[in-house]
């Protein structure tokens, strides 16, 4: 993935990774950390939370914990690469741009994630894609990493099963 | 239809609140005080961007219904609301139908009927909220009642120390003047116990609270102290509160200057207290009666922080309440 973000932006420099809470921030620090290795760019890499805007507020249970938001430098006039660990409906994606927007005015605006599991409930794809998963609806894909979780484990299980790998 | 599972829920953390309303803070728990002020950690982040807007509370309606004068309080409430994109109606009863003879509980209902979800109320007697939440579909959230409460204050109080002192466990706060009708002192007495830290009342005897320690073991580590200069010794927090002039007509203080003269915040006097004191003021200041103009503008007061450090918090319980309502 950081090879192709490294082909697909000419400017490196411009490029902001915008980690998603909670997974998509190690993943983006990883993706900040590879890009170093490979081209000797330096990436700054922020931290967004979108609780605030997720479509969901008052129809679950209970309100998601808010956490702070954190960014490198401004984002206008920059290509802000939002890091998720997985895309299933793209409504946290929408979040996570509404969330963005509100902070500035990015040149473009892209999306990776390690695994796409399918089941799209928006016009949203991903610019960067680890791995397509295909996944019934009645399965749930979860990401393990070793920063949260402490190891890394992509595992599929039906619901209400406790996690199996495959 | 949105669906419930559009995010795997072992992947977002949820918050354990189950309140509906917030009265008091007397029943808090100490991960409930924790959450509070970190939440409003990221209002307070929000507040300071260009666009200080969230939708978080998105089509929900919000009312403030005062009974009594206010401006911080209610305007603090009102751009919290719509900080989180709800929409607010006010209601001050003396333009309202209460002066046609209209109950507090009637009042409510109409609200709700026409499909206000928080009630933000205001009311010159103590457990006014309570009776409004005992008949409420909605959310009660207590912005004063009489003498008995001002959870908000308090949580914005706590909120404003900790910017500056990383605990409020083993903090000496002293709260000076008229604590015995002051829900301002009342919900700050119950939120600094509960965090740990010993708070002393100074005043005029005939203002400092009846039977205080005795009557139950959170106020245990409460001292109460006529002389302001003992009170001060070693403080670390000291909040002047307004002195009421309604309690001078009540015979309580025989003489306002005699107050000024042994009980008025002055630089000598603050000198007692910690090298690194904080002032604090929940406002409006009489400046000159309970503290100097020196002092309230001086480089220990954060009265004008706590104000700010108001709106942030207001929005964090606000979000929290949101949450609490389907319980």
């Amino acid at each position: 993935m950081a090879h192709e973000i490294i082909e697909t932006n000419r400017n490196l420099s411009e490029i902001i990774m915008m980690g998603m809470r909670t997974r998509g921030v190690p993943l983006a620090e990883r993706l900040a950390a590879n890009i170093y290795a490979y081209e000797a760019a330096q990436i700054s890499v922020g931290v967004l939370d979108f609780s605030l805007y997720r479509d969901d507020l008052g129809s679950r249970d209970l309100q998601p914990v808010v956490k702070s938001t954190s960014m490198p430098s401004g984002i206008d006039g920059k290509v802000v690469v939002l890091v998720d660990d997985v895309l299933f409906t793209g409504r946290s994606a929408r979040a996570a741009m509404d969330a963005l927007i509100d902070l500035g005015r990015p040149s473009a605006v892209k999306l990776a994630v390690l695994v796409d599991r399918g089941h799209r409930e928006l016009p949203i794809r991903a610019d960067y894609v680890g791995k397509n998963i295909p996944s019934s609806k009645e399965e749930e894909v979860q990401v393990k990493l070793t920063e949260t979780d402490g190891l890394d484990e992509v595992s599929i299980y039906r619901k209400g099963e406790t996690g199996k790998n495959r | 239809m949105i669906e419930n599972n559009s995010q795997p829920a072992s992947q977002t953390e949820a918050i354990s609140w189950t309140r509906r309303h917030l009265l008091d803070i007397d029943e808090f728990s100490t991960a409930e005080f924790d959450l509070v002020m970190k939440t409003a950690r990221v209002m307070e982040d929000i507040l300071s961007r260009p666009i200080k807007k969230v939708p978080a509370l998105r089509g929900k309606t919000i009312a403030t219904l005062f009974y009594e004068p206010s401006t911080r309080t209610r305007s603090s409430f009102e751009l919290a609301a719509k900080n989180l994109s709800a929409d607010v109606v006010n209601l001050a009863a003396s333009s309202s139908s209460v002066v046609k003879g209209e109950s507090l509980i009637d009042t409510l209902y109409t609200l709700e009927a026409m499909g206000v979800e928080i009630v933000i109320m205001r009311h010159p007697l103590a457990g006014a909220s309570h009776l409004a939440a005992r008949y409420a579909r909605s959310s009660i959230i207590n912005a004063g009642d009489g003498a008995h409460a001002h959870p908000t204050q308090a949580l914005l109080d706590m909120y404003t120390i900790l910017k500056h002192k990383p605990n409020i466990a083993g903090l000496k706060i002293v709260i000076l003047g008229d604590s015995r009708h002051s829900r301002v002192a009342r919900s700050n007495i119950w939120g600094f116990t509960a965090m740990g830290a010993s708070v002393t009342l100074c005043g005029p005897r005939s203002l400092l609270p009846v039977g205080l320690t005795s009557r139950n073991t959170v106020y245990s580590s409460v001292k109460l102290e006529t002389d302001i200069l003992r009170a001060l010794d070693g403080a670390d927090v000291v909040m002047a509160l307004r002195m009421q002039k309604e309690r001078q007509a009540a015979g309580l203080l025989p003489d306002i200057r005699e107050y000024v003269t042994q009980f008025r915040l002055t630089p000598e006097r603050l000198d007692t207290a910690k090298s690194d004191v904080l002032v604090m003021h929940p406002g409006p200041v009489n400046e000159d009666i309970e503290i100097s103009t020196e002092v309230a503008a001086g480089p220990h007061s954060v009265i004008r922080e706590q104000v700010s450090n108001g709106l942030a918090v207001r929005m964090a319980v606000l979000y929290l309440i949101t949450g609490g309502n389907k319980k």
